[in-house]
């Protein structure tokens, strides 16, 4: 999870212009990190570049919008790293 | 091309689904009030229609990818550039290729050329959505219609539903994407 994280950080980093250091695993990129949907497109592509995954965006925001999930889940860093992980795993399965 | 309806695209001259890459001609009309005012006594066609182009060939190629079964919208270019003049009477050929198809949207790079020389490029993101009105779909297929889109076969999308203007996917979402 640590390379995970290391790596979506320095995209988010370098995508949004946010200092690195302020970038921690407990972030949530939307409520504290600032990240609008359009910056996030940014941030999935190169995400989806880095790990050779697709990150599922839309079934994401739809399972938010039906109250299914909550951003916590998918937005806070260290949990998508989690997914991320998730991916590559069943990527590579 | 009809600038005051801004379609710009007037012929898809190839389509190739497995490289995912399109060709388009965009004929540049010989009279506008747009020249008119862009530039009087040098009329040329606004770099930002040029952006235009780009993001019609590059949405009709992502919307064919997809069958038509969702809208795209512009949601941000990157490393543009408008390279040369381009004026009235001139016929600009656009091709795009699809870089990424993420999870709602789609990553393309496109350029354009007039006679062979580079006039502008750009990577562009376009955003998908389900057709937030029902006759947009209709009026997106009468279009690749027009403009001689090849309909068949279907591309190779999971689900892919008919090429119909009939069933319109409902508009759904609160959330563009997060």
């Amino acid at each position: 999870m640590s390379s995970t994280f290391d790596t979506v950080a320095n995209i988010i980093a370098e995508t949004c212009d946010i200092p690195r250091e302020n970038i921690t695993p407990e972030s949530h990129a939307i409520d504290d990190l600032g990240i609008d949907s359009l910056d996030f497109l940014d941030i999935a592509f190169a995400i989806d570049k880095a790990f050779g995954i697709k990150l599922p965006l839309e079934q994401w925001t739809q399972e938010v919008n039906d109250g299914k999930a909550t951003t916590e889940q998918y937005f806070v860093l260290k949990n998508l790293c989690a997914r991320i992980d998730e991916l590559i795993a069943a990527k590579n399965a | 091309m009809r600038l005051e309806y801004f379609q710009m695209v007037d012929k898809v001259l190839e389509l190739d689904l497995e490289a995912k890459t399109i060709r388009t001609a965009n004929v540049v009309p010989d009279e506008s009030p747009i020249f008119e005012g862009h530039f009087p006594g040098h009329p040329l066609l606004p770099g930002v229609l040029l952006f235009e182009i780009m993001a019609q060939t590059a949405g009709i190629l992502l919307l064919r990818l997809h069958n038509f079964d969702r809208m795209g919208f512009l949601a941000s270019v990157e490393k543009g550039k408008l390279r040369n003049f381009v004026t009235p009477g001139q016929t600009i050929e656009v091709e795009a290729e699809l870089l990424h198809d993420g999870s709602g949207y789609g990553r393309l790079a496109a350029r354009g050329k007039v006679d062979g020389k580079p006039v502008c490029n750009a990577e562009l993101t376009i955003k998908t959505m389900a057709f937030p009105a029902p006759e947009l779909r209709g009026y997106l297929l009468s279009t690749a219609e027009r403009i001689g889109m090849p309909m068949e076969p279907p591309a190779g999308v999971v689900d892919a539903p008919a090429l119909s203007a009939d069933a319109v996917p409902p508009a759904t979402g609160k959330l563009s994407h997060v």
